[in-house]
């Protein structure tokens, strides 16, 4: 009988990961204390033990026992739970993410943080071993055991019929049990109903287990802690000896008069084990390499939006019956029903389509989870105290979103507690709380998602990133800058105002990075900031990435999709609301607004059928509270597209955020309002540049 | 349906004949075509699919030789004219303008890409040893494109690195 249980270990895997992840938030919110807390992360620590000592993971098993012991011991109260041991916890946490991040690539783990904290471990734990009864022996491996006395256990083992029903198989236990010494075990087949009774899948059997070994009871209970609601399990002592003596089953029996006598039948074919002497083996899988390479990511859906999948799927299936049943048999006086059938199709097709959407989303806790763990580090490393808050954590986000927006934002909260919160001398001395707050927010706000990251510590000094960009030469002198132009800069590569490099940040990479990314994934970011108040960073990100909404217009012979969520409104232009200013800048007034105009067939160099203003129409478009009007020839369909990335085959470009297919297989632009705007201002400097190069050059001449 | 179509079209005799595919050999084979008067070659397990020319998206403020993007069952593929890539040949887009389609792997995913060129014609087997380092110097395409040359029969056929083919120049 053997399982290939390399085919569980991708799940182990996601598990543990997920197991490691809430003793670390556990361990964060332990420094409270409660039992409950606790309890919780004893449980988590010993399913990961259990896991990978089913698939023999021995370096995770014995690691984890370590921490299992340290927690049972706070658990059980005997341990006074102070902050050096939750210290030890955590990076004890972090081990074993490394240990089974090894394990899923596939490598070995020789990390020396790892023997670091095992021996911390180890210390602690005999720190406390006078008032601790041995729990740490038996497995960890150096550890000699205190007499080579042999005990001998007798167990009762009475399942309930149904245990195999939920996953169990005694074989494991057996096994489990050699693996601790000399086991004899014996069925007892008594409740075997009669043949046309039995239940092929019900357990009738119990078993009689003879056990030698020098172990607590602990240990024992511990193997069959699993099975331990579904079955009657008593264990008793018979004796301790020096030497090792076979125990015949009839001796077994003498001592064991009770109302079960066991029976050595022959095993019933439909359960394979009944007697079996199990001799001590390794779990095989040991030295076996495991090969469960293939990254497949999965997602954890709601059993709500499954449910509510498939209610729309059986609408759907209705509906297609209909127009099949109407199309068999069709004639003109059914068109009317015909129609009313589509018009159901595209309903279904459309709320199974937002269905399927939301699948992919998952609440944006999964990105948050990770920020105090590392406000709790940051903080011990930097001796400033900080208090984390988050908001909004169920707030729904795109799973692929998610996941790269991981690391921006690592980026922007180390940034808030290294730049932003102030030292604690300096923050009493402003007159502020000894502890810093950081904030995390996300909200929805229109078809965009907003996560926000506040401090309230020193803000930016606005000078300090203007004389900056003056000495990089981003900016010249001259030019003066509105408040968020100056911040924006702090997005040019290369460029830190921080005094002192630091390990946390500071070296000046990374904002431009972080702005990239989250472009790259049709975002934005946008700064405020008072100085002494302090900072709030804005990520604005797309609510999914696969599916917009969109308004088709044509520009000379090409078609493209204007996101409908940045439209303001489409207008004829009327020859009096167009004044040219400043140049050769057209704006356009509408109402009170001052709306400038780009021309997209010049922007993207094209040929059109209107090159004035005055002939063609205008979109109004707004993006970041900048209103312009793009110039197009014609107003076409509304309908939903589906986004595909230009970079997947090609590269990203500007002024576009993707591509899409429309109804006629050909390919149209999405257009990027952002994008757009920043190839306008391109072209005006250069023309500028021009026009004051060409204007040196007339006077140089003379 | 390309291929077949594509084979039809090709002259049985002449210049350009396709000979019978010769599946039983130890070295590689390469797919050639024609760009103006000279004959490439590609690596033929990197060719996708050979397409006749449609008209392509255009992509705003590309490179000269981007063409655009066409939509291949639902991909997004970039078309990218070699004749204007290497500055080689008349760009003429007629009914018998041919898109070879390129996969290749790269920093772990795959990208599609259409070469536009003149014709495709032949199938070329080759042994690493037949393979010969181009001249260091002179010719319009650039050292890094080229693996090296191929001499068949009368003519010389360039073999094109198809990983640096897909590199795209930036956007002006």
């Amino acid at each position: 009988m053997s399982i290939d249980l390399s085919q569980f270990i991708p799940s182990f895997l996601e598990e543990s990961f997920e197991g490691l992840e809430l003793m670390e938030s556990s361990l964060l919110n332990l420094e409270q204390g409660d039992d409950e807390t606790i309890n919780s992360i004893f449980r988590a620590a010993h399913s990961i033990k259990g896991g990978a000592g089913t698939f023999g993971f021995n370096n995770v098993t014995e690691f984890t026992h370590l921490v299992e012991t340290l927690l049972d011991e706070m658990r059980d109260g005997r341990r006074e739970i102070v902050q050096n041991d939750i210290e030890i916890l955590l990076d004890s946490v972090d081990c074993m993410k490394l240990l089974i991040e090894a394990i899923k690539n596939e490598t070995e783990c020789n990390d020396e943080k790892i023997d670091i904290t095992t021996k911390l471990l180890e210390e602690t734990l005999n720190t406390s071993q006078a008032l601790s009864t041995p729990t740490s022996e038996g497995q960890s491996a150096e550890t000699p055991a205190p007499s080579d006395a042999l005990i001998e256990w007798s167990i009762e083992f009475v399942p309930d019929h149904h245990l195999v029903q939920t996953g169990n198989d005694p074989q494991f236990l057996f096994n489990a049990l050699a693996a601790l010494g000399e086991v004899n075990i014996e069925a007892n087949a008594s409740d075997l109903p009669a043949l046309s009774e039995m239940d092929p899948e019900e357990l009738y059997l119990q078993w009689h287990i003879t056990l030698l070994a020098n172990v607590t009871e602990d240990d024992i209970k511990e193997i069959f802690e699993w099975v331990e609601d579904e079955c009657k399990l008593t264990i008793t002592k018979k004796t301790a000896t020096e030497t090792a003596p076979i125990v015949s089953s009839s001796e077994v029996n003498k001592t064991n008069s009770d109302s079960q006598q066991p029976e050595q039948i022959p095993t019933p074919s439909e359960e394979p084990v009944a007697k079996s002497e199990v001799k001590s083996m390794k779990p095989e899988s040991t030295n076996k390499p495991v090969k469960a390479k293939a990254e497949v990511g999965s997602i954890r859906v709601g059993v709500d939006k499954v449910d509510n999948l498939i209610n729309l799927m059986g609408e759907l299936v209705i509906t297609q019956s209909m127009l099949s049943e109407l199309g068999n048999d069709f004639d003109l006086s059914k068109v009317e029903r015909l129609n009313a059938g589509l018009e159901q199709l595209l309903q279904n097709t459309k709320e199974l389509q937002e269905s399927v959407m939301r699948i992919r989303m998952l609440p944006i806790s999964f990105a948050f989870n990770r920020f105090p763990r590392l406000i709790h580090d940051l903080s011990k490393k930097t001796g400033k105290q900080i208090e984390l808050i988050l908001k909004g954590e169920q707030t729904e986000l795109d799973k692929t979103v998610m996941e790269q927006i991981g690391d921006p934002l690592v980026h922007l909260v180390r940034n808030a507690v290294d730049h932003g919160i102030e030292p604690v001398e300096k923050r009493i001395a402003n007159g502020k709380s000894e502890q810093g707050t950081i904030t995390l927010n996300a909200y929805h706000q229109g078809g965009s998602i907003v996560i926000e990251i506040n401090d309230d510590g020193g803000g930016i000094n606005r000078k300090a990133v203007f004389d900056k960009a003056l000495e990089k030469g981003v900016i010249d002198g001259s030019s003066s800058l509105t408040d968020s132009q100056v911040f924006d800069l702090l997005f040019e590569p290369g460029f830190s105002t921080a005094k002192e490099l630091s390990d946390i940040s500071g070296r000046g990479v990374g904002m431009d990075v972080v702005k990239k990314n989250i472009q790259a994934l049709g975002g934005r970011i946008q700064v405020e900031s008072v100085e002494g108040k302090g900072s709030t960073f804005k990520v604005y990100l797309p609510l999914t990435l696969a599916i917009l909404d969109g308004q088709l217009v044509r520009v000379g012979t090409e078609i493209y999709i204007i996101p409908l969520i940045t439209i303001v409104e489409s207008l004829q232009t009327q020859a009096e609301s167009i004044n040219r200013v400043s140049g050769d800048m057209v704006l356009y007034r509408l109402r009170e607004d001052n709306v400038p105009v780009l021309p997209i067939y010049q922007l993207f160099g094209l040929e059109s059928d209107a090159t004035q203003v005055e002939d063609s129409l205008l979109v109004v478009v707004e993006d970041d509270g900048q209103k312009v009007g793009l110039m197009v020839d014609d107003l076409l369909a509304q309908q939903q597209v589906v986004i595909k990335s230009l970079n997947e085959n090609y590269q990203q470009v500007e002024g576009v955020s993707g591509a899409t297919i429309l109804g006629d297989g050909s390919v149209a632009m999405i257009l990027d309002i952002p994008g757009i705007i920043n190839i306008a201002q391109k072209k005006a400097r250069n023309h500028k540049n021009n026009n004051i190069n060409s204007a040196n050059t007339e006077e140089v001449t003379p | 349906m390309e291929i077949q179509s594509l084979a039809a079209e090709i002259p049985v005799e002449g210049e350009y004949s396709l000979e019978g595919i010769d599946f039983i050999t130890s070295g590689e084979q390469f797919l050639t075509f024609i760009l103006g008067a000279e004959q490439y070659a590609v690596n033929i397990l990197c060719v996708e699919e050979i397409r006749s020319w449609e008209k392509p998206t255009k992509i705003p403020n590309a490179p000269i030789d981007v063409k655009g993007v066409i939509n291949m069952r639902g991909v997004i593929v970039p078309i990218i004219d070699l004749r204007l890539k290497f500055g080689i040949g008349e760009p003429i887009y007629s009914d018998i303008t041919v898109v070879v389609v390129l996969n290749v792997e790269k920093e772990n995913s795959t990208k599609t890409m259409g070469f536009v060129v003149d014709a495709v014609s032949d199938v070329l087997n080759a042994e690493e040893k037949e393979i010969k380092s181009s001249p260091a110097f002179g010719g319009g395409v650039p050292q890094h494109y080229i693996d090296g040359l191929v001499n068949v029969g009368k003519n010389v056929v360039t073999i094109l690195n198809v990983q640096a083919l897909q590199t795209i120049e930036q956007h002006q």
